[in-house]
């Protein structure tokens, strides 16, 4: 563990360590690279003043609210694709379309529809997850072995209940990292949005580095980068991967050694 | 017999009777006869073992028995009435253990448990443990699937079974992947479970001496068409060595008629 983490540090210090170098070396103009200590100096300013705690706020909630959208309306659909061809048919042909159309494309038409408001945002977010979560839900429950559904029957569960206890928990590997790979979409289609919205009504990290496009403020840019890299980390790390390491340990799968 | 008339005798001498079963499934080059024209009759209390070659029919004829796939002609019928569905008096043991691996062993065994009635939390714990204690596998309660071996696996299943209480198991080659050692442990642990607690077992196996080492009577059947052949009583003293001459003798008689039976349409070999 304590390893791990040093091989970390030492990782990223080597990395800031070859920027600031690049920089003492003049390769670039002062305005496309600032050294590294002027975009900690920016980070500990918008710190301190609020901004960036106001900006990453702003944005998890849209991120949160979207992304919990995207999963009541995607794993729901999904079942209903598994259960009725029909609807397999149709609406899985509509998700697929839905899932394989970059989200960016949806902001000009929410733009249209909704104006620069937050259902425009929660739009974007949910149209940028939805078909990825739904598909993943089709693809877990078709490839659960039969033979769990008809090892349940026999111990007499039928309806719902093979739903809920039997089906659902044994398609959870592949849903969980269909989830993973939704939010991961939600994650960028948010991106996308608050580049392109200007709204009033918050001011997120997508906004804080539109502004620091227009501003010229390449400390800005790139410091909005790295709190934007460090959200997409922390939340691969405080929620997915301690939920895949239960599902691991249970199936006994993720060792490759 | 009605079925009023098999709810009303006293004691219905069989158990299971099958009446002119078949089953087929289409396939590209036309429909297979996975089985065909089955009569059969099991007593109560009775343990009968089929043998049979690769692909005769025998997985098929126990999921129609368990009620999870249906005849295309003839009828099953369970204490008298006609099997439409799976049901838990008749336990299935598949092939490969089909334990859930999002489930520790315990709550494997608990699962058949959840659906039975009146039952409570700490209540269905306690009989869970119960049955895994039964095929020495209490140390074992909390591992997950995965971390079992093969012959632990089968055991969780068997007490997974078991705990249902079912009055039939249907046990489909369950040992077929073990070793000899842990075969023969588990061999007895099921005769006294099937002693112990008189239920009425119906056994596939490809092999002869599991056969005859298990089995009040034992069924050959031959494939393409899958059919029933003839039974041979199997009166030998129980508890029953499988490595004794006499045991050796009888399987001979049976590979010796199967052999026979086999030799206008050998196909598949048998072991
Ligand atoms: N779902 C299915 N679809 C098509 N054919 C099937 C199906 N299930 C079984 N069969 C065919 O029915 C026949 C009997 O199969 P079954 O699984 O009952 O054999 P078995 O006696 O259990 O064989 P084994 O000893 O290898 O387990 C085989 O020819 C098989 O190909
Ligand atoms: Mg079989």
């Amino acid at each position: 563990m304590r390893r791990r983490v040093l091989a970390r540090l030492v990782f990223v210090s080597a990395l800031v360590a070859l920027w600031q170098a690049a920089w003492t070396a003049g390769l670039w103009s002062e305005v496309l690279l600032p050294p590294p200590g002027r975009v900690a100096l920016w980070l500990g300013r918008s710190l301190a003043d609020g901004t960036l705690a106001g900006a990453t706020l702003v944005t998890l909630r849209r991120l949160v609210l979207g992304y919990a959208a995207g999963l009541a309306l995607g794993l729901p659909l999904g079942m209903l694709t598994t259960r009725f061809r029909p609807f397999h048919e149709t609406v899985g042909l509509l998700l697929l379309g839905v899932q394989s159309l970059p989200s960016v494309c949806w902001v000009p038409l929410a733009m249209l529809w909704f104006g620069q408001t937050e259902t425009a945002m929660l739009f974007v977010v949910l149209m940028g997850t939805v078909g990825s979560i739904a598909l993943a839900m089709d693809q877990g429950i078709r490839s659960v072995p039969p033979i769990y559904v008809r090892a349940a029957r026999t111990m007499g569960s039928k309806g719902l209940h093979t739903w809920l206890r039997v089906i659902v928990p044994a398609s959870l590997p592949l849903v969980l990292s269909g989830m993973k790979q939704g939010w991961a979409f939600a994650w960028r289609s948010l991106m996308a949005a608050e580049i392109f919205v200007t709204i009033l009504t918050g001011l997120g990290l997508g906004h804080l580095l539109h502004y620091g496009r227009e501003l010229h403020a390449m400390d800005q840019v790139i410091g909005v980068i790295l709190v934007i890299v460090l959200v997409g980390v922390s939340f691969d790390r405080l929620i997915f991967a301690p939920a895949e390491r239960a599902l691991h340990r249970r199936w006994g799968t993720g060792r490759i050694e | 017999m009605s079925s009023l008339q098999g709810e009303l005798q006293p004691s219905a001498p069989e158990k299971l009777v099958l009446r002119g079963v078949g089953k087929g499934f289409p396939t590209q080059e036309g429909t297979v006869r996975a089985l065909d024209r089955i009569d059969l009759q099991v007593a109560e209390g009775e343990f009968v073992v089929i043998v049979g070659p690769s692909g005769c029919g025998k997985s098929t004829l126990l999921s129609l028995v368990a009620g999870l796939d249906r005849a295309d002609e003839g009828e099953i019928l369970a204490d008298g009435v006609p099997v439409t569905g799976p049901g838990r008096d008749r336990m299935i043991m598949f092939q490969e253990a089909a334990l859930f691996p999002w489930r520790d062993a315990l709550g494997n065994v608990e699962f058949g448990l959840e659906l039975k009635p009146g039952l409570d939390r700490r209540a269905r714990a306690e009989v869970a443990a119960f049955f895994l204690r039964l095929v020495g596998l209490e140390r074992f309660r909390h591992s997950w699937v995965h971390e079992l071996s093969g012959g632990m696996k089968q055991r969780v299943a068997l007490a997974r079974s078991l705990a249902a209480n079912p009055r039939v198991l249907l046990m489909d080659e369950p040992f077929a992947a073990l070793d000899a050692m842990t075969r023969e442990q588990l061999y007895g642990d099921l005769e006294r479970i099937w002693s112990e607690r008189r239920k009425t077992i119906l056994f596939v196996t490809h092999n002869v001496r599991e056969a005859v080492c298990l089995a009040d009577r034992v069924l050959l059947m031959t494939p393409h068409p899958g059919r029933v052949q003839e039974g041979f009583p199997i009166d030998l003293p129980r508890p029953r060595d499988i490595n004794s001459p006499e045991l050796a003798a009888r399987a001979g008689a049976i590979t010796r008629a199967l052999r026979t039976a086999l030799e206008p349409a050998t196909r598949d070999g048998m072991p």
